[in-house]
């Protein structure tokens, strides 16, 4: 089996969010960026794969030269080997079409991408890739198994979860659940070592067809201080829901 | 060229996120000078759209689609926007329908805006405003494309009411088999209960509350206010909750109108994934928990006293309401 893991370089959950050029633009000075959370989870599991039934992993990324530590790092944790293609991502759309053309020259069975980024979550790539490459797509998958050319999977639906059988090749937008933050893994010593010369392959993009751009930032209303209330005066705490807050 | 919107119904039902979204769509369509025409699939009575602004409802009754399938119900919202030439498609955020929504982008060569809070920047250029950045920060998004597919974020508009009656025409778009190649073989969903997705107030526990065996006063303190029961991401870890009821960043997003956060410290990456909620209270003993620096109303005390007696307050409350 053949897997493609999609990662995404986004900023640190801790990091503080600023922008730059008239807000224009994401301030990355001083930012540590890390491999997508719901990206990792999928990696995780093509890891097991791997493992368990002898697939061989290739991650992606569309990303300039300096999401290459990041790539490293999904390399140290386990896969074998790494594509970067060399654009700006700046629309779902583009980074799609452009994993779609990485998709169709390697020839992959199975293809997990995080279900959402934590940068612009925008929640699109995907299935936005399944649809460009005709292939089967399950979103906000919780749990994976394939046997022969046949997927089992778990998907988490509003109140439950269902499962759905799919045959390869398939796009999956993984979550926590496909596997969970204990199974997570810190690449080793041995892990970064090897990482430094398994290949690194960078492709240039085959084009750049956007559908959205990003033409301004903005920050939230700095909130008003919390009021307290004395754990003596709930009545005042009832009131306050009722009569300021209006939400009982 | 009306605006499109895919009305997701449960249970025959539609949701409060719908009527949002109907009514959302509404005031797009008045901006651009023309109609709001929904989609709706298997559901019997679709009359209550057309109180919320919509004009014209297409009709989808089909048993293949009883159980949801992104890519049927895509093709069916792809077929709809064409047969009505909507140069804007619009959806909820439920799982469901940010599934399917991508798929229906790449099918009408549309860009996508997700997470959308606002009505339009601009209809000319096209921009909207959506949350980003885990809701530390919002960005305005411009739809280069000629139709344009957005989803709204819930809780973020409200629902208002329009005088009016949708016309109802029966639509049947043409399925293959390729839109059911994932098939659905079983659905687990609990019943009776109000869900985190849908819960107008989520009432959350954290590890203040010491183990598993105390959560019986957040159950009770859930069923006065009729709210869902969450719980902060070490609880899931310690299997003191199940994993359904995580919600952070990697857990399930909670954007309602009263969250109630007891026990919680709040760690960044928990209030990430519920700070689009409206109103945050905070119930901590330690009046340096970070959470109490974006709560809106905050009591510190020991929950195991606070919680109680706020249960008999909000019950007097609720006999005299």
């Amino acid at each position: 089996m053949k897997i493609l893991v999609c990662i995404s370089h986004v900023p640190d959950t801790t990091s503080k969010i600023n922008f730059v050029n008239d807000d224009t633009a994401f301030d990355t000075n001083g930012v540590q960026f890390v491999i997508n959370p719901n990206d990792e989870f999928g990696l995780t599991r093509a890891i097991w794969f791997k493992e368990k039934q002898g697939a061989n992993v290739t991650v992606v990324n569309v990303g300039g030269p300096d999401t290459e530590p990041t790539i490293r790092k999904a390399l140290a944790i386990g896969a074998d080997e790494a594509i970067r293609v060399n654009a700006t991502p700046t629309d779902g759309f583009q980074v799609a079409k452009e994993l779609a053309e990485v998709v169709k020259n390697g020839g992959y069975d199975l293809v997990i991408c995080g279900k959402e980024s934590l940068d612009y979550n925008g929640g699109m790539v995907p299935g936005m890739l399944a649809s460009l490459l005709n292939y089967n797509f399950v979103n906000s998958c919780i749990g994976i198994e394939v046997e022969g050319n046949e997927a089992t999977l778990i998907r988490e639906i509003d109140g439950g979860k269902e499962t759905l059988k799919s045959a390869l090749p398939l796009v999956v937008g993984g979550q926590k659940g496909i596997v969970e933050e204990k199974d997570l893994r810190i690449p080793n010593m041995r892990g970064i070592m090897s990482a430094r010369t398994k290949a690194l392959n960078v492709m240039e993009a085959t084009g750049n067809d956007t559908k959205t751009k990003v033409v301004k930032f903005e920050r939230p209303a700095p909130k008003s201080a919390v009021k307290l209330v004395s754990p003596d005066n709930l009545d005042e705490l009832v009131n306050l829901l009722h009569n300021e807050a209006k939400v009982i | 060229m009306s605006v499109l919107i895919y009305a997701e119904s449960n249970e025959g039902k539609f949701k409060k996120t719908t009527l949002e979204l109907a009514s959302y769509a509404k005031k797009v369509a008045e901006s651009l000078g023309t109609t709001v025409t929904a989609v709706t699939v298997n559901t019997e009575d679709v009359s209550e759209l057309g109180k919320y602004g919509v004009d014209k409802i297409l009709k989808v009754s089909n048993n293949q689609l009883d159980k949801f399938n992104a890519k049927a119900y895509a093709d069916v919202i792809k077929q709809a926007a064409e047969k009505e030439g909507a140069k804007v498609v619009a959806v909820t955020s439920t799982t469901n329908s940010l599934y399917a929504a991508p798929i229906v982008a790449v099918n009408l060569n549309a860009g996508y805006a997700s997470n959308v809070v606002a009505l339009p920047v601009s209809t000319s250029p096209f921009q909207v405003k959506r949350n980003a950045f885990s809701n530390k920060a919002f960005d305005v998004t411009e739809i280069t494309s000629d139709v344009k597919v957005l989803a709204l974020a819930k809780n973020s508009f409200g629902v208002v009411e329009a005088s009016g009656a949708a016309a109802t025409e029966d639509f049947a778009p043409a399925l293959n088999d390729s839109d059911f190649a994932v098939k659905v073989e079983n659905v687990e969903k609990v019943t009776g209960k109000v869900t985190i997705a849908d819960a107008e107030i989520v009432v959350s526990g954290g590890r203040g509350l010491k183990g598993p065996e105390n959560w019986g006063m957040i159950e009770e303190l859930a069923d006065v206010l009729g709210a869902a029961t969450a719980c902060s991401k070490p609880v899931s870890d310690l299997d003191w909750r199940p994993h359904s009821e995580h919600v952070g960043q990697t857990g399930k997003p909670v954007a309602s109108n009263l969250y109630i956060a007891v026990g919680i410290s709040g760690a960044i990456q928990h209030i990430a994934g519920i700070n689009a909620s409206k109103v945050k209270v905070v119930i901590n003993n330690d009046p340096e928990a970070p959470f109490f620096k974006v709560a809106d109303y905050g009591v510190v005390g020991d929950a195991f006293e606070v919680v109680p007696k706020l249960i008999e307050k909000l019950k007097a409350f609720k006999a005299n309401n």
